[in-house]
């Protein structure tokens, strides 16, 4: 709103105070974009979608977007850092375009507190800030202790890497510092978690680097399911390409790891004997992020329950919950999911601030994993809103064919590596 | 003087409505726009790619529909769009591709 118009209001405003007070108008609240405000906490896949798509659908709204970091570091394409494909730089984005091309104000800080009642959020700045409406995306927080002896402090020993930056390059050096013919040994956590494929990408792309410099090497891959995402996928590839060289163990055959050693560097399964790794990678069970569960928006599951057509929280109305963080199966919790999540949400947003009917909603996730430089595999799924929630539509989606021929292999891997910069861009630029 | 109040507050009111208005670039919230907010995920924010994913932003919205049909009856062969393009309809299809054809300039 222009000044003199702002002043005018003002004064219409105060010379009718008890009236306006009764029209209520309190959406015009001063400052605020004429669309209202919107504060974002957490800039990643789901948080930063939403912010942008918020201002691309309303350049009067006001969005604040709060990161702690002033640079984020992707899970998707770390796997690739691990092997050795691609540096840091690659998997790193910030937030300039969202704040000069798009008009989203970004506040680098962290929300310690928020009052859903007084809607506002405290920041460990002191500061605080209010909003209309709140999109919640902190992701993750690993359940430290789950695994026994498994806390922050045995990270540094045990990576578990599953926060892309430091994690992965530690991973990183611990797997470049590795004699010729050591053992590498990861847990794999039971469903829910993040990234469902990850786990199996990363043991394929460790495997890639050892087979080139430390080929008598071995990868034990515990996990404390029976199965998992892609699997005759990954199985096809390992033989393919590095064969005997990963060994996956079921929960069934004692892959469910329950402690771990830091000082004897093992890990000790629920059965069997406790196993010595040269490295290891511990990817622990894990709730929704921190703030998420601090404010009351996690259920007995730690996971946030949402109304899946807004991503509204089912505890906080006027709060919405998106990406890893809520509930939204059959979507998986994956990066690319949390930002077609965040789009539907900004759109539910403005359509709730406008008093308009939102669209019907559309999901999607398209999730590729490189089993190898060139060789890639992919998962897809197109979601629609059904009487129970969230569904995939019948007949869409799917994994890569089994019987695809090394050409289609590889025009998967190529287009991983495009799906990666088109999302990326979709988001942070 | 409550009507007198009542007028400046909905003179005020216009006032500001208008000025509500989204900027011109301001996308629209639309089914059409919903739909197509998948496709940039893959394709790119308005079908933009900067990769080895095609480029779809302003291509015509015969050009878009065809393929998509084409995609989902598996005439054209794909690695991954035969599996997405059967979880559209052909409304939503030739929504997505009237989406692309408009929308492609945007910055």
């Amino acid at each position: 709103m222009s000044e003199q118009t702002r002043r005018t209001f003002l004064q219409t405003l105060g010379s009718v105070g008890a009236a306006s007070a009764v029209l209520g108008w309190p959406a015009l609240g001063f400052g605020a974009g004429a669309d209202g405000r919107v504060v974002v906490v957490g800039g990643g896949f789901g948080g930063a979608s939403c912010a942008k798509y918020l201002k691309r659908l309303a350049p009067d709204l006001e969005v604040t977007l709060i990161e702690p970091n002033a640079q984020f570091v992707t899970c998707p394409f770390s796997n690739a850092v691990l092997g050795g494909l691609y540096d840091l730089d690659f998997i790193t984005h910030d937030y300039t375009a969202l704040r000069t091309k798009h008009g989203v104000e970004v506040v680098h800080s962290t929300v310690t507190a928020i009052d859903p009642s007084a809607k506002s959020v405290q920041l460990d700045d002191g500061s605080s800030r209010s909003w209309d409406r709140l999109v919640v995306s902190p992701g993750i927080a690993l359940r430290w202790g789950a695994i026994e002896g498994y806390d922050e402090s045995a990270s540094v020993a045990m990576p578990h890497a599953w926060k892309a930056g430091g994690q992965t390059l530690l991973l990183r050096r611990q797997l470049e510092a590795m004699p010729d013919g050591g053992v590498v040994v990861m847990s794999a956590p039971r469903d829910p978690f993040r990234c469902p494929p990850g786990p199996y990408e990363r043991a394929s792309l460790i495997a890639h680097y050892l087979k080139q410099a430390k080929p008598r090497s071995k990868i034990l891959l515990f996990d404390a399911k029976e199965t998992f995402s892609k699997k005759p996928l990954f199985e096809q590839g390992w033989q393919a390409l590095y064969p005997g060289m990963i060994e996956w163990i079921p929960e069934s055959r004692g892959g469910a790891i329950e402690a771990v050693d830091v000082a004897g560097m093992t890990v000790q399964p629920t059965f069997g004997e406790a196993q010595k790794g040269d490295v290891v990678n511990i990817i622990p069970p894990q709730t929704a992020g921190r703030i998420a569960v601090d404010a009351g928006l996690a259920d007995d599951t730690g996971w946030c329950p949402v109304d899946q057509r807004t991503f509204e929280s089912r505890t906080h109305p006027g709060i919405h919950v998106i990406g890893d963080a809520a509930i939204a199966n059959p979507m998986p919790k994956s990066g690319f999911s949390a930002s077609s999540q965040g789009k539907v949400c900004a759109m539910a947003i403005v359509a709730a601030l406008r008093g308009e009917t939102m669209p019907e909603p559309s999901y999607v996730n398209t999730c590729y994993s490189l089993v190898g430089p060139d060789y890639g595999i992919s998962i897809a799924a197109v979601y629609r809103i059904g009487d129970s929630g969230i569904m995939g539509v019948e007949g869409a989606g799917g994994v890569s064919p089994a019987d695809a021929d090394a050409a289609f292999r590889r025009d998967e891997a190529r287009y991983a590596v495009g799906w990666y910069q088109s999302t990326t861009a979709d988001i942070w630029s | 003087m409550h009507h007198a109040i009542a007028l400046r507050l909905s003179l005020t009111a216009g006032v500001i409505l208008l000025s509500f208005g989204p900027a011109a670039a301001a996308e629209e919230l639309s089914q059409g726009g919903m739909l197509s907010a998948s496709c940039a995920g893959c394709h790119g924010t308005d079908g933009r790619s900067p990769g080895a994913i095609p480029d779809i932003s302003g291509k015509s919205a015969e050009f878009i529909r065809t393929a998509l049909e084409e995609f989902r009856s598996g005439k054209r062969p794909s690695t991954v769009m035969g599996r997405h393009a059967k979880g559209y309809t052909d409304e939503e299809m030739r929504l997505i591709a009237e989406y692309f054809e408009q929308n492609g300039g945007r910055p």
